[in-house]
């Protein structure tokens, strides 16, 4: 067993509204799917509307590499096929029937399978896109081979679920997923675990990997955090990542040769009455989870954490790779010389308010920005929260004048825009990083393939 | 306030975009975001936001000149009351120092917002906050007697031609507070040196030299006492003559983490050793006043706290700020000893390095490419 990995740089964001865990299970009547959910996927829709699917059923392939396929994760009828502007699809909505049914790809012991097995049942199923590659966070491209394959199996970010709960009772579907991942790459699979003794066993019992321990504040639980201290990312390497509900998902398809999309999701937020988990599928509507559940006022429903999550609408549904939904208030008001206050309620990451005398109190922060977009004016601030080899204001400058050389040598594919994400929560200038990185991202891929 | 609101809220329509006062936005954006923190709201990635902005953090730097600000009113007419044998009390001292800083406080305020109003309006951009500190540090690096007018121009070549003209707050390269002082001091070499400024009404009989142009001149015992040089009871510019004021602020800025530590740290290790140096050679009798004396002589403090450590004109990366201070010091002392026609070294030194910044930094990040790349090539070997 080797050393633990500490990490020092990070934040963590202190927030009201912790799921408490307890499993409430519920059915909701719309699931969906959302091509947005995955990064360059231009969706060729195999559906029309009113037909009737089961799970597993093929709803759409990318354009660009038409092996891969999403599928359905409930069996109804296909409700709506909802475009946006210029027609692009933004959702297939199903309406699930009274029954589950499932197309059935074929149980399967993953270790007797070969390599191109495995992933023609991922593929066929619409398991595959839950492996994603860095750089760039695409779905894996099938024909490449990984150097390494990472499984962060603790999250850091804020209010976020615990994966020790969410994989109880499942030894045996992760372990089939990690056998089914094993085949997959000539190098190692790597399962990164929180240094704490609430660690599951499922995890440290697993077999076929290499357990690495790592502690410290978010965003430790990042898996490019994890790689860049394990075996970084070089120019032309691809290493391939995912979360622990997507393993378990690869290995019920080996078990019972289903498409079983079944994920628990945490409910939290500080304007949530009661936060806790809900058992559902991929892509479920929010909408039994947050009725009768929100406190009074004007809320903001986000698919995923407050650093990274996609906002979504009180019936939007929850996104492919998230695992957690989060309500909080909306800030939209004025503040009489806001600037200006002592600041005993304000959280920040700066000593420049009265509130950092109570370094463990809770917050209930809002979406308001707190002030105006203006030039970068600080510096040596965002590499207090960024544990990485890497300049970030630097490379967020390379990235805005387009330098594809400079990205490149500043470390842009050691990096995803979440990596960003505490660096644009405490940025002084208020710029939005985030999308910068994912620009700087798509370009360079473009470039260079 | 909430009829305060209503009343922003009625106007606001007029400032938009078809608007009578369209052009004017900037200008109002300014005011209102003055008096309220804005109610827009994120939009793309994180959800949440730090408390802080940049208003927050440029008020907490005008906080951290208070001390200094106050204390040079107060000095500004102890300084007088002295040269001219007369006695005065603590707040006589105070208000007439009052009377001779604040119009040079206004005068620098309103020629440089003016004008960062007008840029502003010009380019569509909002207001930045950069000029609040840049014009609480212009009146205090100024000698007390200096003509309005001077403080007005060289305020406005300072923030058109050592900022704006290379696109605002944030992209200039000098410290726009210095561009301002060094315009005074190469412009008008006369006015701004010799005895003569450093004392309101000076009588021409009274000395009324500071401590470095004193030592300039040779005449180093003529210096006065260290505790004077440390509690400020000494001829200088308004703000940089209290050592001990100037800590006051520094400790404001180390605590809230506004300015950064390692540049002022590495200052006063750079002004150190070059002054060992000097006490070890001593070829002269400047050479020999101890190397700590340094640092509560003239500007060095002031600059130290201050002026070397905007983030905007010194490095960016955290090896950068130990080699851009060190150096500072280290050129501040040497100029400060060895050039009779510069008095004052850290204004040169902080001007000089304020070019190389971009350099050193350029430096430091290009040692983290090559290391980039050989781990790159080590793992295709």
């Amino acid at each position: 067993m080797s050393a633990t990995i500490k990490i020092k740089k990070g934040l963590d964001i202190q927030l009201i509204g912790k799921a408490v865990k307890n499993i409430i299970t519920i059915s909701p009547q719309t699931y969906a799917s959302k091509p947005i959910d995955f990064i360059g996927v231009f969706p060729k829709v195999l559906i029309q509307e009113g037909e009737e699917i089961q799970a597993g059923t093929p709803l759409y392939s990318d354009k660009y590499r038409e092996q891969i396929i999403f599928t359905a994760p409930v069996s109804g009828k296909v409700k709506e096929i909802r475009r946006g502007a210029k027609r692009v699809l933004l959702e297939i909505i199903i309406e699930a029937g009274e029954t589950l049914e499932y197309v059935d790809y074929g149980m399967a012991d993953p270790n007797a399978l070969m390599r191109e097995q495995i992933i023609e049942k991922m593929l066929k199923s619409g398991v595959w896109p839950v492996i994603r590659q860095r750089p760039y966070s695409i779905i894996a491209r099938a024909e490449e081979n990984p150097k390494a394959i990472f499984i962060s199996a603790f999250d850091t970010s804020p209010l976020a679920s615990d994966y020790n709960f969410i994989v109880e009772g499942q030894a045996e579907a992760f372990q089939a997923g990690i056998d089914a991942l094993r085949k997959l790459t000539s190098g190692k699979v790597h399962l990164n675990v929180l240094d704490d003794p609430a660690t599951s066993n499922i995890f440290l019992e697993t077999k076929g990997v290499q357990i690495n321990r790592f502690m410290g504040p978010h965003p430790t639980g990042n898996v490019s955090t994890q790689i860049s201290r394990l075996d970084p990312i070089n120019r032309g390497d691809v290493a391939w990542y995912l979360r622990p509900q997507e393993v378990l998902m690869i290995g019920r398809l080996f078990l019972s040769g289903k498409y079983d999309a079944t994920k628990l999701y945490a409910l939290t937020g500080s304007m949530i009455k009661k936060p806790a988990y809900y058992k559902s599928l991929a892509g479920a509507s929010i909408h039994n989870m947050v009725t009768g559940n929100t406190l009074e006022g004007k809320p903001r429903y986000i698919s995923g954490n407050v650093l990274t999550g996609t906002r979504i609408i009180k019936d939007g549904f929850a996104g492919f790779y998230d695992s957690q939904i989060t309500v909080i208030p909306e800030g939209d008001y004025f503040e009489f010389f806001g600037w200006a206050t002592p600041g005993f309620n304000k959280f920040s990451f700066y000593s420049q308010f009265l509130s950092g005398l109570w370094p463990k109190k809770k917050y209930s922060l809002d979406t308001n920005l707190h002030g105006g977009e203006r030039a970068f004016v600080m510096t040596g601030q965002y590499e207090k929260v960024f544990p990485f080899d890497i300049f970030p204001l630097q490379l967020i400058k390379a990235i805005m004048i387009e330098d594809i050389d400079l990205m490149e040598n500043l470390g842009i594919y050691e990096i995803d825009a979440e990596d960003f994400a505490l660096i644009e929560f405490m940025d002084t200038s208020k710029m939005e990083i985030q999308s910068i990185v994912r620009k700087g991202l798509d370009l360079m891929q473009k470039e260079t393939t | 306030m909430k009829g305060l609101r209503r009343y922003l809220d009625k106007i606001k329509p007029n400032f938009e975009k078809g608007g009578r006062f369209e052009k004017l936005h900037s200008t109002f954006e300014a005011f209102e975001s003055f008096l309220f923190v804005p109610n827009s709201v994120t939009l793309t990635g994180s959800h949440i936001r730090d408390a802080v902005d940049l208003k927050r953090t440029m008020s907490i730097v005008v906080i951290a000149l208070i001390p200094t600000l106050l204390f040079g009113m107060w000095n500004v007419g102890y300084q007088h009351f002295i040269a001219n044998g007369q006695e005065a009390n603590l707040w006589q001292n105070f208000w007439f120092g009052f009377l001779q800083v604040m119009p040079i406080v206004i005068v620098s305020y309103v020629t440089g917002l003016a004008i960062e109003f007008g840029f502003a309006q010009a380019r569509g951009h909002a207001v930045n906050e950069g000029f609040l500190v840049t014009g609480m540090l212009i009146p205090l690096i100024m000698p007390p007697d200096v003509p309005l007018w001077m403080v007005a121009l060289s305020t406005a070549f300072a923030v058109i031609f050592g900022k704006e003209v290379f696109g605002g707050t944030g992209m200039n390269i000098l410290n726009p507070a210095l561009t301002a002082r060094a315009f005074l001091f190469f412009a008008y070499p006369k006015e701004m040196s010799g005895d003569k400024v450093w004392i309101v009404d000076k009588p021409d009989a009274f000395s009324g030299a500071t401590p470095l142009g004193d030592a300039m001149i040779g005449e180093v015992d003529k210096i006065p006492s260290a505790m004077d040089m440390f509690l400020g009871f000494i001829p200088g510019s308004i703000g940089e003559t209290s050592t001990l004021a100037i800590i006051i602020g520094a400790l404001i800025l180390l605590f809230t983490g506004v300015a950064s530590w390692r540049i002022m740290l590495s200052v006063l290790v750079g002004g150190l050793l070059m002054g060992l140096i000097f006490n070890l050679v001593a070829l002269n009798e400047y050479m020999q006043i101890p190397a700590w004396e340094h640092l509560i002589m003239g500007g060095f403090a002031f600059g130290a706290v201050y002026m070397a450590t905007d983030p905007v004109t010194a490095t960016q990366t955290v090896k950068g700020k130990y080699i851009y201070g060190f150096l500072i010091g280290f050129f501040a002392i040497m100029v400060r000893v060895f050039n009779p026609a510069f008095p004052e070294g850290m204004m040169m030194a902080i001007l000089f390095m304020n070019v190389f910044a971009p350099l050193i930094d350029h430096y430091v990040i290009e040692a983290n490419i090559r290391k980039r790349r050989k781990r790159w090539q080590k793992a295709i070997n």
